[in-house]
């Protein structure tokens, strides 16, 4: 497969390392309002439990996180039919992710 | 021996006669011939034995789609099993045996097999050798891969050396036959970079096996032609001897160049073969078609073959299948087989033809709505029987060609799931539109069954592409191919037929394809896989087509309803080699030497691998005939004075910024934020299901600069993680991180007299005494005089210890320096055995403790977590599960008799109880002979082993045969306060 990196152009797949579906960057939020870790709340860790192992399995469009490890080390978001490998989007990652409004 | 079958013309080079041999007998051939053509033109018919009933075999085709004549290549090291005579470029001395016989081709004992094949139907295996289960591993399976498989492999390292490359083209064109060789000048002409792949060494296709005229030329004249224009052209690269092996996503196919099989021995300096990555933004398939059989009795025999092919051999090759010919088909074009060889002196018996109109012939006699019905000849066939209504005629011949039609080779165009459409006017599947990205099928390939059709289609095409290609096409002015008829009328089998091949490399007859349907096996897939049609070396590219037709007629289906198996690559059989190229013994991954490499070399010290890591592992001296007395001595001398390790290996992540702490305040499960500048800290990594990920030490060398240290094995992993929380969970922190693992060279020196040792090196402008430099700091030095380093003083000994980095280009000049300095204390260097034993007399974990399933609550460090800020890890660890009072805990352990070693992976049980899993303790992870205890030591996890010191359990290794009682005891073996090393 071919990666077309936003900033490098079309790079070969195997420059690359996969890590999976996209929602990985949602990480749920362990802290509570008032600044302490939320270490009992059962729907923090029920949001982790979700945010940990559950992943739809889409035959189709799917975005995911690749890691251009042989190369400039960014993270990316490709958007690929898992049923025909077609890429239709490459987007890096940190613009996805300040996008979806997570910051610092 | 005299070329009894040996034609005038063709496409050989008389001048050049080639001496070759087969089963040891010697003959001669000429340059341009392949062993099949050559062996056919001496006479020899007989090439091969079938796989399960040990037929006798001959060549099928003349192309790389053979199933029979496969034989063994060459000899020694170079000996390849499996290779089809028909491809197998004749080159002088060249040998070559048959394979799958014993003792002889001609009398082969295991014939038998023949006799027996009402026993040896389709399923034979499963329903035979199923009883009793034992009997499989022990008897059945050796005696049935004695008896079936194919040829030998050498059992020697390969001698050849394979290689890689890339190639990037705007088109490349698949085939160099008359449809690739039309595109090829249209694009070629147009300015387009083309790559032309073809698997022959000549180039031309069909053209060089027909007589038909193209223009004012012959065919193969013309091939020439334009074959030397396009070599000429500097746009194009001409790749004979290349296979497209495969098509793969956005544009990429795999090619594999044959450099070397046609020579004796690859030429100096040159690879056997290379595979080509090649990128492309377009590509034209112009493959062809491959002819397919008719199933009739007994059609396997040495002597018949594909017409066309019968045709090759005699038109380019110059080579006779036989002296009296007969043709049996369905379609005008086998016909043509016919009038060639007449017209080049062979004599015809007859042209059976299966439909009620055939073209007529004054030279040879034409029998209509006829079918071959049996043949005979042991060895090869002697006569046919011919049924017409009038009744059954015996003809005597010694070959016989036969045609089914031709099959579009549509396989590439199906690598990428797309499935063939039926052409019911071919009568044979044709590429549909679902072809691989940026993909056209041209030629015969694609249904244009003749000549001037092909070529036409093909150039049309390829000036399509070169206009979307940006270039202005420029018209091929094509010559206009002689008419040709390819009127053809669906036979697949003759009436009544039990033991009619389909599938000869398989030896899969239509009654197996009766018997599978019988017995309900309906899907094509179950179809394959049950009565072996279309596997092994030619993946059934003549026969698929007419085990479907069968199988369709008998379940009263169409061919299309009944549909196609999976085409898959490589399209043909594929050297391993070629695939690992240069990755093989010591190149098989990069070696990554630590900077002292070479002077532990010269110390005589033993390496291993650690990862792509080499590691001293420890470093005898003279007389030390066992590695324990080195590691012993090392380990006794560090404890007792002074050792030195070389610990680059160690990730090495620098890490800055104004948030560079609130960062690791989030990688590590605890705290940070409140570490001095100056000072080390040893941190836990979580994986955010609250698993261990790794641990290490973060050194804060100002208040935005912090230096992490990961394990040798979790490198890459943790910065890959660590980019990934920068990156993707918080892209607004302001920190950046680089890995710095090869730009500082790195050494521990540990043991009492470690800081003695320092202080020569170490400038006098730093002071490193315990109260100026203690436990724990960190911090910016000058060695030597003036050059930069930094010094940690942190410990995995267990001793007062240093770990010094210098820039990884004066790391040899410091372990130089490092060991004279430390001369007057005796110092010694140590390997990573000697580390591994101080680790583990310490109580220190790595990663055969940290093996992916452990908590910090396992590792006895359930203290560390943080529970008043958020981490990675930091929800999930605090699961139920992992929190259980009885969970597994890191302990110490030692044999009750001294003398007792304690093997890892054995396993802890209760003094008592029964010995099995269900009373399973716990388990042994890292163990070792203790020098600085006298006996034999483990750190092992237990069942609430914090509240279990002391206790006697009994440990077994049923792997080993050990089984023992040992003591529970503390982790730390040695030095449970840890005075010395703050000392």
């Amino acid at each position: 497969m071919i990666i077309d990196h936003p900033l490098l152009g079309p790079r070969d797949s195997a420059e690359f390392t996969y890590m999976g579906d996209a929602s990985l960057m949602m990480r749920p939020d362990g802290m509570t309002k008032d600044g302490r870790a939320k270490d009992t709340a059962k729907e923090t860790a029920r949001a982790f439990y979700e945010y940990g192992y559950l992943r739809d399995n889409p035959a189709g469009r799917h975005q995911e996180l690749w890691f251009h490890e042989q190369g400039d080390r960014s993270w990316l978001v490709v958007t690929r039919d898992t049923t025909t490998h077609e890429i239709t989007a490459v987007e890096l990652a940190c613009d996805v992710a300040r996008a979806r409004g997570r910051s610092s | 021996m005299t070329a009894s079958n040996r034609l005038k013309g063709g496409m050989i080079n008389r001048r050049k006669p080639l001496s070759f041999s087969f089963d040891g007998k010697v003959m001669s051939g000429f340059d341009g011939d392949t062993l099949a053509s050559a062996l056919l033109a001496n006479g020899v018919k007989l090439m091969g034995r079938s796989f399960k009933y040990h037929r006798p075999r001959g060549p099928l085709t003349a192309g790389s789609e053979e199933p029979n004549a496969i034989v063994e290549l060459r000899e020694g090291a170079r000996r390849e099993p499996n290779t089809r005579a028909t491809v197998a470029e004749l080159y002088d001395g060249l040998t070559a045996r048959s394979q799958n016989r014993f003792p002889s081709l001609g009398f082969d004992m295991m014939a038998i097999n023949d006799r027996l094949s009402n026993f040896l139907t389709a399923g034979f295996y499963y329903k035979t050798f199923m009883w009793p289960a034992a009997f499989w591993e022990k008897l059945y399976e050796p005696v049935i891969r004695h008896a079936a498989g194919l040829g030998r492999a050498s059992v020697e390292p390969d001698p050849d050396c394979y290689d890689k490359g890339f190639l990037h083209c705007d088109l490349l064109i698949i085939g160099a036959g008359p449809a690739g060789l039309a595109a090829a000048l249209t694009a070629g002409r147009s300015g387009v970079d083309v790559v032309l792949a073809d698997e022959d060494f000549l180039a031309g296709g069909r053209l060089n096996a027909e007589t038909h005229s193209l223009g004012d030329d012959g065919g193969s004249e013309w091939a020439a032609r334009a074959t030397a224009e396009l070599a000429a052209m500097p746009n194009v690269r001409l790749m004979m001897r290349t296979t497209v092996i495969g098509a793969f996503d956005h544009g990429i196919y795999g090619l594999v160049e044959r450099v070397a099989d046609h020579l004796a021995a690859p030429v100096d300096g040159q690879p056997r073969q290379r595979l080509w990555r090649t990128y492309t933004k377009s590509a034209l398939l112009c493959g062809g078609a491959i002819e397919r059989s008719i199933a009739f009795e007994n059609n396997d025999r040495p002597g018949i073959m594909l017409a066309g092919a019968m045709r090759a051999y005699a038109n380019r090759w110059a080579s006779a299948a036989g002296q009296k010919v007969a043709i049996f088909a369905n379609n005008d074009d086998a016909h043509r087989t016919a009038r060639d060889l007449h017209r080049k002196g062979v004599a015809i018996a007859a042209v059976i033809d299966t439909r009620d109109h055939a073209p007529a012939s004054t030279d040879y006699e034409v029998l209509t709505g006829a079918t071959v019905t049996n043949t005979k000849g042991r060895l090869g066939v002697k006569s046919i029987d011919v049924t017409t209504a009038k009744g059954v005629r015996s003809f005597d011949v010694d070959a016989l060609g036969v045609s089914g039609g031709w099959n579009p080779n549509v396989h590439l165009s199906c690598h990428m799931r797309g499935r063939p459409q039926w052409d019911d006017r071919l009568a044979a599947f044709v590429p549909s539109g679902d072809l691989p990205k940026g993909m056209v099928v041209a030629g015969a390939a694609n249904g244009q069954m003749t000549t001037s059709a092909a070529m036409a289609e093909a150039a049309a095409i390829a000036a399509t592409i070169t206009t979307d290609l940006g270039h202005k096409a420029v018209k091929a002015d094509l010559p206009q191919a002689s008419d040709e008829s390819a009127d053809v009328s669906a036979f697949w089998f003759v009436e009544g037929t039990q033991r009619g091949w389909l599938d000869q490399q398989n030896d899969v007859t239509v009654k197996d394809i009766t018997l599978a349907h019988q017995e309900n096996f309906r899907s094509v897939e179950h179809l394959k896989r049950y009565t072996t049609l279309g596997m092994a070396t030619d993946q059934g590219k003549t026969s698929n087509v007419g085990g479907l037709a069968i199988m369709a007629e008998l379940a009263g289906k169409s061919i299309p309803e009944v549909g196609t198996t999976i085409y898959r690559p490589p399209y043909t059989p594929t050297a391993i080699g070629v695939f690992a190229g240069r990755s093989r013994d010591q190149e098989f991954r990069p070696v990554r030497k630590t900077p002292s490499h070479n002077w532990a070399e010269e110390q005589g010290a033993v390496f291993v691998e650690a990862g792509m890591w080499l590691r001293a592992q420890w470093f005898p001296k003279e007389g030390e005939t066992h590695w324990r007395e080195s590691v012993d001595r090392e380990v006794i001398t560090t404890r007792g004075s002074v050792g030195v390790c070389d610990v680059t290996t160690l990730g090495k992540i620098d890490v800055q910024g104004k948030d560079a702490a609130t960062f690791l305040n989030r990688i590590y499960c605890n705290g940070f934020a409140k570490l001095a500048v100056g000072k080390t800290r040893y941190g836990l990594m979580l994986r955010e299901d609250g698993i261990v990920m790794d641990d290490g030490t973060a050194a804060r060398m100002a208040e935005d600069h912090f230096i992490v240290t990961t394990t040798t094995a979790n490198a890459v992993g943790v910065y890959r993680h660590m980019e990934f929380v920068r990156q993707v969970l918080w892209p607004d922190l302001d920190v950046q991180i680089i890995s710095t693992t090869e730009s500082w060279a790195q050494f521990a020196v540990a043991g009492p007299n470690s800081r003695k040792l320092l202080e020569k090196i170490v400038d006098p402008d730093h002071d490193i005494s315990n109260a100026g430099f203690p436990f724990m700091a960190c911090g910016n030095i000058t060695v030597c005089g003036g050059l930069n380093a930094r010094l940690f003083r942190i410990s995995f000994s267990g001793e007062l210890a240093y770990e010094i980095a210098v820039p990884t280009r004066y790391g040899d000049a410091m372990i130089r320096a490092l060991m004279e300095a430390g001369e007057e204390f005796g110092v010694c260097p140590y390997g990573t055995e000697a580390l591994g034993v101080m680790r583990i007399e310490k109580g220190h974990a790595t990663a055969n403790e940290l093996n992916g399933t452990t908590t910090a609550l396992n590792l006895g460090l359930g203290r560390m977590v943080s529970e008043t800020k958020d981490f990675i890890g930091a929800t999930l660890s605090r699961r139920e599960g992992l929190m259980a009072d009885d969970g597994l805990r890191l302990v110490g352990l030692k044999p009750c008799e001294p003398n007792n070693p304690v093997p890892a992976g054995a396993h802890l049980m209760t003094a008592g109880t029964r010995v099995d899993a269900k009373h399973d303790q716990g388990y042994v992870t890292s163990a070792c002979y203790s020098p600085s205890h006298g006996h034999h030591i483990a750190l092992g996890y237990l069942k609430s082993g914090d509240q279990r010191m002391g206790e006697i359990i009994r440990l077994v290794s049923p792997l080993t045969g050990v089984e023992h009682d040992v003591e529970v005891t503390s982790a730390h073996f040695i030095d449970p306060k840890g005075e010395r090393l703050r000392a």
